[in-house]
């Protein structure tokens, strides 16, 4: 199949405008005729239910939380970004572009990008209008502050919790719809294959988790919106239940899957302290506006950081990047403070971390004005590990965070399946090889209040015509009878070892092959485990309980199954890239100083990836860039 | 660290349930609770029983998922924390643990420590929005809202929806989740066309849903993870009396 990206005409400006001029419309009394599946309640779920919902399409919107306000968009501290030049400091919808397309390492499609920036400001009116109590100055308008990667000061913020108060006004919004009966919500219920029949996405399957039962859906068109798949390194900023597993199944039905093993590795979450935990909370990266990273210039220097003065510590970002310091964007930060750990200058118990001290900026502005701003941070940081850091400095160290990487879509959002739809993080679009911060929170509310809804009418317009498919039509027997066995030959394994344990297991292989730092070798090797290590699974594990109750043991030997073959995926895709790009650092493609080296003449592409029977078949979509030359992405 | 757990179990709504006893052992004190009772679980299965029933998500404070009463006390020991955020070190070695589920009539059980509360989300449902389409926004800094006022919205939009001060309730009162969500959007400009009719409905589907009513005890400000102060539900009393008179 030849990739078709469907951008619009026209110079950049205008291309979205082209796109809305020339794209059908359908009429309201036919929208109530139109029936919408929308998989998750994030940010990208909920925005697009609800607005799907306003504009009168009936809408079906499923999470696995016990309620939709639960979607791990909450965990977002930091921020989200808008062109809305408030600070004057020469911020512009181009210069926002200019720097994600950038801060992506010229691996995402300039239309899209554009798009992203051009319809960041209206997003903050939306999200204002709809009662976010976003930081403001003592005159009533709104504060910014500046996020990695970017010299402007563009991010908005609500304390510490902005993606919490961006779903709470998203999860209202939702409920407003639900009280007009235009929303059903079902909450609890997982989606377990979708139902593709003749060639277009019209149904689901899905497990009640409360009860276990196995139910259909059918719909004209689905959408996708089930976020971040980091959860395969186990150990992430992710939430526990965070899963691929709806892409996974859509990926196997025939979605192609795009750039999967682009992941980016936060550089400010807490570090790991023991075997059994069982996630890295994140530390914000709002905290480097104001905090600065040092590691002991010492080798293995055991005298806690009061006691090492000045002169022996090595602010390191600040020296290899004076320009950008502690604010270089987040891979650079990464992989510097691997290379400071792996070069024995790590700190903590485990010798895994770097310093993130307030120190200076507590003498410079009192504590007050720290405690306004990441109060919370603060807080959230003494309950975890119950240390002060307005006395001593944090200890941070690198995490699997976000996934770049996700199922390909064209500028509709639609991936390669018609009729179904991926939004959000679970989607590849606007961020290329690395993503800024605070981009994702726009990207992810952009795709489902704003793009999504005025796309996916184009594809409906052609399905009033269609007969929705009976709920008893073979396709879905077929499917549901595939889910049911699935889930009955896990039970039936009683083998010996945790589903815990196998996740351990495929979680060390990938953060040691196919996360910071990854290299051919390393890489082939990780596939050959992982091969393995679906073969134990699939030999060994061991799940009790049965199908037809909750079972929370079975939803997490479900999600691990895709996960283990998603990891042959992430590797197969990283080892065929020989270029490092972003976040996707290889180590025979770097430069003298450990700077990583693009190749444009043979890269400058996205990888989609057909699963083709597990034999996954590599498909290019080139990146033109019409309107920006590609430079050397360079923080120094 | 070796604990003694008493777990609540119950197979499903309707079957009885008990408190059964598991010797943990194998534990250290870096482990937050939850992953405790994932370790506990990992050995159930290694014995061929059934896991534990248990609610989490996020695991660091924000969801609100979690919650269970510990040793007689919502999120456990500590005030205003997550039972996610809760970690070992907060107990001792040979320490017996209690384990129940929330105990409120609007909030049935669903398995062992897993309860249902949708409640909430229905009291949402009645008003907790400002009735406004995608697509429709003025300028955000058309409408200038001085920092205290936002800032006091903010700390009522803080709620994280967990439910532990209604399980502390002896009323089983919904009142401090109903006023915060309530006195977020209220005192903003933005929310107040619809304050009245918002202020009426909800509190009217708190009683519908069968939550107590408030008698000022104060247990749920301690609990609140959110630190929501009970000074909410005084101000939601007061405009409730406003909202009568010119709703
Ligand atoms: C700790 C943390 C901090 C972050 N901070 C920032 C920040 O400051 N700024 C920023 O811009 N970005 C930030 N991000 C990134 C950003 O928050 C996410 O990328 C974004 O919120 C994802 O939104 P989403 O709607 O795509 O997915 P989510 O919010 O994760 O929602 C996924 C939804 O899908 C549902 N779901 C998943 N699988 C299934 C299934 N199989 N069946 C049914 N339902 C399913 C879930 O129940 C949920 O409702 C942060 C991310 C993390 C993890
Ligand atoms: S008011 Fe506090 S205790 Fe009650 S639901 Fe909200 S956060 Fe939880
Ligand atoms: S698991 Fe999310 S708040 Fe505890």
């Amino acid at each position: 199949m030849k990739l078709d990206s469907k951008v619009p005409e026209g110079r950049l400006e205008d291309k979205w405008r082209n796109y809305q001029f020339k794209s059908h419309l359908i009429n309201p009394a036919n929208k109530k005729k139109l029936n919408v599946i929308v998989v998750g309640s994030g940010l990208s779920g909920a925005g697009a239910a609800a607005t799907l919902a306003e504009l009168g399409y009936d809408v079906q919107c499923f999470c696995y939380q016990d309620s939709a306000r639960r979607a791990h968009s909450v965990a977002a501290q930091g921020g989200i970004n808008a062109a809305k030049n408030y600070q004057h400091d020469g911020d512009s919808v181009w210069r926002m572009f200019y720097d994600t397309l950038k801060g992506g390492d010229f691996r995402s499609r300039e239309a899209n990008t554009y798009r992203l920036a051009e319809l960041s400001a209206p997003l903050i009116d939306h999200f204002t209008q709809q009662g976010v109590p976003f930081a403001r100055e003592y005159g009533g308008v709104l504060v910014n502050r500046s996020f990695g990667g970017v010299q402007v000061q563009r991010t908005f913020y609500a304390r510490g919790q902005t993606g919490q108060q961006l779903v709470v006004a998203a999860y209202s919004q939702l409920y407003k719809m639900i009280k007009a009966k235009k929303v059903e919500m079902l909450p609890r219920h997982e989606v377990l294959d979708i139902v593709i029949i003749d060639g277009k996405a019209k149904g689901v399957i899905a497990r009640e988790l409360s009860t276990g039962k196995i139910k259909r859906f059918v719909a004209d068109a689905i959408v996708l919106a089930t976020g971040g798949y980091s959860r395969v390194f186990r150990l992430s900023t992710l939430a526990i239940g965070c899963n691929g597993s709806a892409i996974w199944k859509a990926h196997k039905r025939g979605a192609y899957f795009a750039a999967p093993s682009f992941t980016q590795i936060h550089p400010t979450a807490l570090p790991q302290t023991s075997e059994s935990q069982s996630k890295l909370t994140l530390m914000s990266e709002s905290l480097r506006n104001d905090g600065r990273i040092w590691v002991p210039k010492k080798k293995g220097d055991d005298r806690p950081a009061k006691d090492i003065p000045e002169d022996e510590r090595d602010y390191y970002l600040e020296r290899k990047y004076p320009s950008f310091g502690n604010l270089a964007p987040r891979d650079i930060s990464s992989r510097a403070a691997k290379e400071r750990i792996d070069a024995g200058h790590g700190v903590g118990q485990l010798k895994n971390a770097v310093y993130l001290d307030f120190k200076h900026a507590i003498e410079r502005f009192g504590r007050e004005t720290i405690e306004d701003r990441y109060g919370n941070l603060f807080t959230m940081y003494r309950k975890i590990t119950g240390i002060d850091a307005y006395k001593e400095p944090m200890k941070i160290s690198p995490a699997a965070h976000f996934s770049m990487g996700g199922l390909w879509v064209d500028y509709e959002l639609m991936t390669t399946i018609p009729g179904l739809y991926a939004i959000g993080e679970c989607n590849y679009s606007d961020h290329g090889a690395n993503r800024l911060g605070a981009n994702s929170l726009l990207q992810t509310s952009i795709d489902g209040y704003f793009i999504l809804p005025n796309t996916i009418n184009n594809y409906l317009e052609g399905e009033l015509k269609a007969k929705r498919p009976e709920i008893d039509h073979q396709e879905f027997s077929k499917v549901e009878a595939e889910v049911k066995d699935q889930i009955q030959s896990l039970l039936d394994i009683n083998g010996s070892r945790t589903v815990d344990d196998f996740h351990r297991e495929l979680g060390k292989v990938m953060w040691q092959e196919c996360a910071m730092s990854r290299n051919k070798k390393g890489l082939e090797k990780a596939i050959t485990q992982i091969k393995s290590i679906k073969e134990d699974f699939w030999k060994d594990v061991k799940v009790t309980g049965s199908s037809d109750e909750m079972n929370t043991e079975l939803e997490k030997a479900l999600r691990l199954a895709d996960f283990i073959e998603l990891a042959i995926l992430m590797c197969t895709d990283a080892l065929q890239r020989d270029e490092s790009c972003g976040a996707h650092f290889r180590e025979e493609y770097q430069s003298e100083e450990g700077e990583a080296v693009r190749n444009d003449e043979d890269y400058a592409y996205v990888s989609a990836w057909e699963y083709n029977a597990g034999e996954f078949k590599l498909h290019k979509e080139e990146l033109k860039f019409e309107f920006v030359k590609p430079t050397v992405r360079s923080y120094k | 660290m070796k604990v003694t757990f008493k777990i609540w179990r119950q197979d499903s709504p309707d079957s009885k349930g008990e408190l059964k006893t598991y010797e943990t052992d194998g534990l250290t004190e870096d482990m937050s609770f939850l992953e405790a009772l994932d370790h506990l679980n990992e050995k159930l299965v290694l014995k061929n029983e059934k896991v534990v029933a248990f609610e989490y998500d996020c695991r660091e404070g924000i969801c609100g998922q979690c919650g269970v009463f510990i040793n007689g006390r919502a999120h456990g020991p500590h005030d205003h924390m997550t039972t996610c955020q809760l970690h070992m070190r907060s107990f001792k070695d040979g320490d017996t643990i209690t384990v129940e589920p929330w105990q409120a009539g609007a909030f049935p059980i669903v398995k062992d420590l897993v309860v249902d509360r949708t409640a909430f989300d229905r009291i949402v449902e009645q008003g907790a929005y400002i009735t406004a389409k995608t697509g429709t926004a003025p300028e955000a800094n058309s409408i200038p809202v001085p920092k205290e006022v936002s800032d006091a919205a903010m700390d009522m939009a803080a709620c994280i929806g967990c439910g532990a001060c209604v399980a502390t309730c002896k009323n089983a009162s919904a009142a401090l989740f109903t006023s915060a969500k309530i006195n977020h959007l209220n005192k903003l400009p933005q929310g107040k066309a619809e304050q009245h009719t918002r202020l009426l409905d909800m509190t009217k589907q708190m009683e519908v849903e069968g939550f107590g009513s408030c008698t000022f005890t104060a247990a749920c400000e301690v609990e609140c993870p959110a630190e929501i102060s009970i000074s909410s539900i005084a101000e939601m009393n007061a405009r409730y009396v406003k909202a009568k008179i010119f709703g």
